[in-house]
């Protein structure tokens, strides 16, 4: 919309200034386009730091052994590399938070989309941001010292450890809800008025619009948001590693301790293994496993927004 | 833009069908909403009741200590945070705005490497935090050789930032209307010109809005610390960038990893101080936002 008019105004006046060579302006667009290359830089970077030592790990560790059996204790004595147990213990405390906070998400964003009145909004979005600004440690202790007594006390039919993913996925799902909403708002706020009104005239409620002409038109920006929280949830460390633990057990009942592939890392990177061993080449392998899946939803993420946007002029 | 608010008569019309379930659905979303908002004051409040008894002058006064949890404090933690907070707003902040500048104002969209830059900026942002500790363990602290310094931490927390201040920057620098900038053209200024006495000064509010909740999550961040050596209980405070350190998020992991009872209320007491600090910062740029944000 207003992005687009920007465009194509700046464009024409550009073709305009360059009527002679200015070799100020010249240097200051390479020094602006040095700056927008750091982040090129950053990826080169990333993919640099994982490659070789992921490389040598598995000349040490077959490709067979590492997705093909189900024991892991790269620290243990004798180690073990089935990759298995840590991959399902990201996926189920990734798949809680996602009941979590898909849910709560969605609803406050059309709330505060549909229903909220300015004043409103102005109040609720400084609390998801506050929200979303809580440091993950802060999550993982509450997680820890109060979400699992209370679990244990409230249902101890469950018979939770005092390190489970249980609790881990609960506080992840909290910590993704603002970027369900938030997304989530911004697309639906998108959806041109001349569609609700559109219903509105057909006779449709206020609720039937929302649900049925809303949250379909900015589906694209939804799904968007929803893909964007998974890989969040899927790479969150700290949480994770206090709540959920370091234990790898061949596992899917969520009472249990379960290390996912971040608080692996973050188990043997911060000391338990020493540079060079088979142990610290894991750190790497894992951590391109985990590169390479939030990689691969965030690029869809984005391709999703480009591709699918339904565009309101 | 378009009128986002819906005419009242319309509204009125349109619920007088079926008004229960109408209250229901609404009510539900406000849950929905409410739900995140009493978590956050639980959230709060627990912690504060936790950490009551530490919060005093040891707190800050004070090193940690493993011996003594009753006395330990955070000092070196609390040095550690605004050393890498100080260097990453040098390194990102001025990096993430000119990048910014550079996407919106220059970069010619039908060019595949400028593509390229936008697709990477958004994968960047979601890149997992531990994944910027394997960065800064394998290329800055080994293949530099930076080492487990400040330095090395610096580099990878202003990394971790940079997509979060080039995509706010980006948004605060689109927000201001063409037609300031056609103005300033057609009085003859070039266009860097235009952008440094029209757009920027008018895109500042926006800017400094989306660089403090940038540097705040770099505040929180304790995942990428982890790889980079600062895992200790670190009892000096840093010297200068090469020097080794602790950070806050990461003294108050430590302190919980501990089964003792008191490092629980050390580590509630510490939580209580960054998020004093954090709830500081996020004040300040919503009432930037606020106060000087223009409705062009």
């Amino acid at each position: 919309m207003a992005a687009q008019h920007l465009k194509t105004a700046s464009g024409a006046s550009r073709s305009l200034a360059r009527s002679r060579p200015r070799y100020g302006e010249a240097a200051v667009k390479v020094v602006l386009l040095l700056a927008a290359l750091v982040s090129i830089a950053t990826t080169v970077g990333i993919v640099a730091a994982l490659l070789e030592p992921t490389i040598e790990f598995f000349g040490e560790v077959s490709l067979g052994e590492f997705f093909g059996s189900t024991t892991w204790g790269p620290l243990f004595n004798p180690p073990a590399f089935g990759v298995w147990p840590i991959i399902v213990a990201t996926v189920e405390i990734t798949l809680i938070a996602i009941v979590v906070a898909v849910p709560l998400g969605l609803a406050a964003a059309i709330y505060l989309s549909e229903y909220a009145t300015p004043r409103v909004r102005k109040i609720f979005k400084p609390v998801l941001e506050v929200l979303a600004g809580v440091p993950t440690v802060v999550f993982g202790f509450f997680a820890l010292t109060f979400v699992t007594p209370v679990l244990q006390d409230v249902l101890p039919f469950l018979d939770l450890e005092a390190k489970n993913a249980l609790s881990a996925g609960l506080l992840v799902g909290v910590m993704i809800i603002p970027i369900v909403a938030s997304l989530s708002e911004d697309s639906m706020a998108a959806v041109p008025n001349g569609l609700r009104e559109g219903s509105y005239a057909l006779g449709a409620s206020k609720m039937l619009t929302s649900v049925r002409v809303v949250v379909p038109a900015a589906f694209s920006g939804i799904v968007a948001a929803i893909i964007l929280a998974v890989s969040r949830a899927a790479g969150e460390t700290m949480i994770v590693a206090i709540a959920g633990g370091f234990k790898s057990v061949f596992t899917i009942y969520p009472g249990n301790e379960m290390a996912t592939m971040a608080a692996f890392i973050a188990q043997a990177g911060s000391g338990d293994a020493s540079v060079g061993s088979t142990a610290y080449k894991t750190i790497f392998a894992v951590g391109s496993l985990l590169f390479i899946m939030t990689f691969a939803m965030n690029y869809v993420s984005a391709r999703m927004v480009q591709k699918y946007r339904e565009v309101y002029d | 833009m378009a009128i986002l608010s819906t005419p009242r008569s319309a509204v009125q019309l349109a619920s007088r069908g079926r008004p229960l379930k109408e209250h229901l659905f609404r009510i539900a979303l406000l849950a929905s909403l409410a739900i995140a908002i009493v978590f956050l004051a639980m959230l709060i409040i627990y912690v504060v009741e936790e950490g009551w008894p530490r919060l005093d002058a040891t707190l800050w006064e004070n090193q940690p200590s493993i011996r003594r949890p009753e006395t330990a404090g955070i000092q070196s933690g609390i040095f550690g945070t605004l050393w890498i907070i100080g260097l990453t707003a040098l390194m990102a902040l001025p990096t993430g705005i000119l990048a910014a500048i550079y996407l919106e104002e220059y970069a010619d969209k039908s060019k595949w490497y400028n593509r390229l830059i936008e697709l990477n900026i958004s994968n960047l942002a979601a890149v997992p935090s531990i994944v910027y500790g394997i960065l800064g363990l394998g290329m800055i602290a080994r293949w530099m050789q930076f080492g487990f310094t400040i330095m090395t931490g610096a580099i990878t927390i202003s990394l971790l930032v940079l997509p979060i201040v080039i995509i706010s920057a980006r948004e605060a620098i689109r927000a201001v209307p063409a037609s300031i900038r056609e103005g300033s053209l057609a009085l003859g200024a070039t266009q860097w010109q235009t952008i440094y006495r029209q757009v920027l000064p008018a895109s500042i509010p926006g800017i400094a809005t989306g660089s403090i909740l940038a540097l705040s999550r770099a505040i929180g961040e304790a995942a990428p610390f982890l790889m980079l050596g600062a895992a200790t209980l670190v009892r000096f405070n840093p010297e200068g960038v090469w020097s080794s350190f602790s950070v806050l998020p990461l003294q108050i992991y430590s302190f919980i990893t501990r089964p003792q009872e008191e490092f629980a209320i050390l580590a509630a007491a510490a939580i209580v101080v960054l998020l004093a600090i954090l709830l500081l910062m996020n004040s300040v740029a919503i009432w930037l936002r606020n106060r000087y944000q223009k409705r062009w």
